[in-house]
């Protein structure tokens, strides 16, 4: 079994359109949404959610106000500022800034901070009309993106077995950190969709040098580039000195809008450039 | 050039989101700060940072960015393990008699293994999770402060914090954030008076603001729009912004030209001088 998550450091360079497209052009496949606080695969595959399962993340702090004494002990033990007073309504805890570590559990006098559970967003099992799609949400505000991506692997990997698919097909999320390396813990190839910008340009320098990092051989695909042909030349360039295959590049096309409009893969909306270019980066990468 | 005090005379401070990446937070951002006068500029999209590559700063300090892991003295450790029990991040394991392993990218650096230890054997030291850069726009006019996390790293949200702690009380404060609804984001934001959400008027676009809007009614932040690449999909996020009383503070065209500066990593208000009194009129849409 083959696993592949699509990355790209800087956001919006199409990272959605390719795995939407690659869904559409595979079989026997798991597809797998890795972006689970800004998820956007659903609106292309929409998917029929036949399991739903709630996803526990970090815990949180919660003051019993019949037990504090308001003695502060535990505003000056919290390290991430999730704790402070008000006049009205005495000390609290701020979830969206409470990591859940239980330091303020040990050092309050009182035993009045405890640690429960919380519900951080929920994990899918759904079908679609091009294989079993495996995704989740973060529910607003909260920590423990990375936990959730890893049960979202997991499951992923469950589902592979029972069905006897032979690729994981990931769609990851921005960015260069905890996600990111949640979603590409093991895989066989990333690859990185990059626009030619400089902003594309040096956002693919650091996620190179994450995938380097955790030695994962990687893939390049050049998403719109046609809009700075010179830039386009600047990062395969820049991709040969690496020792990187650039796998495709791709044009830019009002038509992949309107396929994301109309909800539907770009190759199944219509055929011309970008489905063709879609299609060559994915023999690329096989 | 805009007027950016609040009512009570304090400048402001103003984040820019958006939920999907690749939306124009930066553009937004760097724009934005060209127009006024007297600004900060903190890039907190510690994992992408993007603005000093539009002002072209001169880097007057670097300096690295710290979290607490646990430092174990064997002369003291008796291998209870009662640190390992307490670490809700499973970053400590007590093998007896021989090591207290830790596997330091899982810290969060609460400190409370060193508070639990009943030998005094932990205490804590420094680890490097990234840099601080500190300088000013090439043209002298934006100071900018931006952190980079470094490779292979996880900790983003105490390096946004320590970006945040050098913020210029005296300054109208732009914060460029980083793209999603979690932790970062969270960090970046909180505490600013205000926050503009950059869209792009798509189905992930507007997907994906509907959930910044989200994080922001839970911070209590008041917010605005900005729409860019205005021109292509559809008009679903202009309906959604006026059922939901959301007003639109500006929007940028899809526009060729501004697309090819952006890709030369040129701010296009240098280029495009009519738009910075476009931006610099947000803030009289945005003051409190």
């Amino acid at each position: 079994m083959k696993q592949i998550t699509v990355i790209s450091g800087k956001g919006g360079t199409g990272k959605t359109t390719l795995v939407g497209s690659f869904a559409a052009l595979v079989e026997n496949k798991v597809i797998v949404d890795c972006d689970v606080d800004a998820p956007d695969l659903h609106l292309l595959l929409h998917p029929e959610i036949i399991k739903k399962e709630e996803f526990k993340g970090v815990k949180v702090a919660v003051i019993d106000k019949t037990l504090c004494s308001e003695c502060g002990t535990c505003e000056e033990t919290c390290r991430f500022n999730a704790i402070a007073s008000t006049e009205e309504s005495g000390y609290a805890v701020n979830p969206a800034r409470c990591e859940g570590c239980g330091a303020c559990v040990f050092t309050c006098p009182q035993e009045a901070v405890t640690l429960k559970e919380r519900v951080s967003g929920y994990a899918f099992i759904s079908k679609t009309n091009y294989g079993t799609m495996v995704h989740a949400q973060l529910n607003i505000a909260e920590e423990a993106s990375g936990k959730l991506v890893t049960v979202v692997r997991n499951n992923a990997q469950q589902v592979a077995e029972k069905e006897g698919c032979e690729l994981i097909l990931i769609d990851g999320s921005p960015g260069i950190g905890c996600p990111v390396i949640a979603s590409l813990a093991g895989v066989d190839l990333a690859l990185i969709v990059t626009e030619p910008t400089m902003s594309g340009l040096h956002d693919l320098e650091r996620i190179m040098d994450v995938t380097r990092h955790f030695g994962i051989a990687s893939a390049v695909c050049i998403n719109k580039y046609d809009i700075n042909e010179e830039n386009s030349k600047r990062i395969t360039e820049f991709c040969r000195q690496r020792g990187i295959q650039v796998v495709g590049n791709i044009p830019y096309d009002s038509v992949v809008t309107e396929a994301m409009v109309a909800g539907m893969p770009v190759v199944e909306f219509a055929e011309g450039v970008v489905s063709d270019a879609i299609k060559v980066v994915w023999d690329g990468i096989n | 050039m805009g007027r950016t005090m609040q009512q009570n005379g304090e400048p402001m401070i103003i984040a820019v989101a958006s939920g999907k990446g690749g939306t124009g937070k930066t553009t937004v951002a760097v724009n934005l700060a060209l127009s006024l006068s007297n600004v900060q500029l903190m890039d907190c999209d510690v994992e992408e940072p993007n603005s000093h590559i539009f002002l072209n700063p001169v880097i007057e300090e670097i300096k690295p960015a710290y979290t607490l892991v646990p430092r174990v003295n064997y002369d003291l450790c008796d291998y209870c393990g009662k640190c390992a029990a307490a670490c809700e991040y499973n970053a400590l394991v007590a093998v007896p008699q021989k090591e207290v392993m830790l596997f330091p990218e899982l810290c969060h650096g609460c400190g409370l293994c060193s508070l639990v230890c009943p030998q005094d054997a932990i205490s804590e030291e420094p680890r490097e999770i990234g840099v601080i850069k500190t300088g000013k726009s090439g043209d002298g006019n934006v100071d900018l402060v931006y952190g980079v996390l470094n490779i292979g790293e996880i900790m983003a949200t105490p390096l946004i914090d320590q970006v945040k702690a050098d913020l210029d009380p005296e300054k109208t404060v732009i914060i460029d954030v980083s793209p999603g609804t979690a932790c970062p984001v969270i960090a970046a934001v909180q505490g600013s008076d205000y926050c503009i959400l950059v869209t792009e008027p798509t189905p992930f676009g507007l997907y994906d603001l509907r959930l910044a809007v989200e994080v922001l009614r839970v911070l209590k932040i008041p917010f605005g729009m900005v729409i860019n690449k205005a021109g292509i999909g559809d008009r679903k996020v202009y309906e959604y912004c006026e059922k939901e009383g959301i007003p639109i503070l500006l929007e940028i065209p899809h526009d060729t030209r501004i697309a090819r500066y952006y890709s030369e990593g040129v701010p296009f208000v240098k280029a495009m001088p009519e738009w910075k009194e476009r931006f610099a009129g947000i803030i009289d849409k945005v003051l409190l």
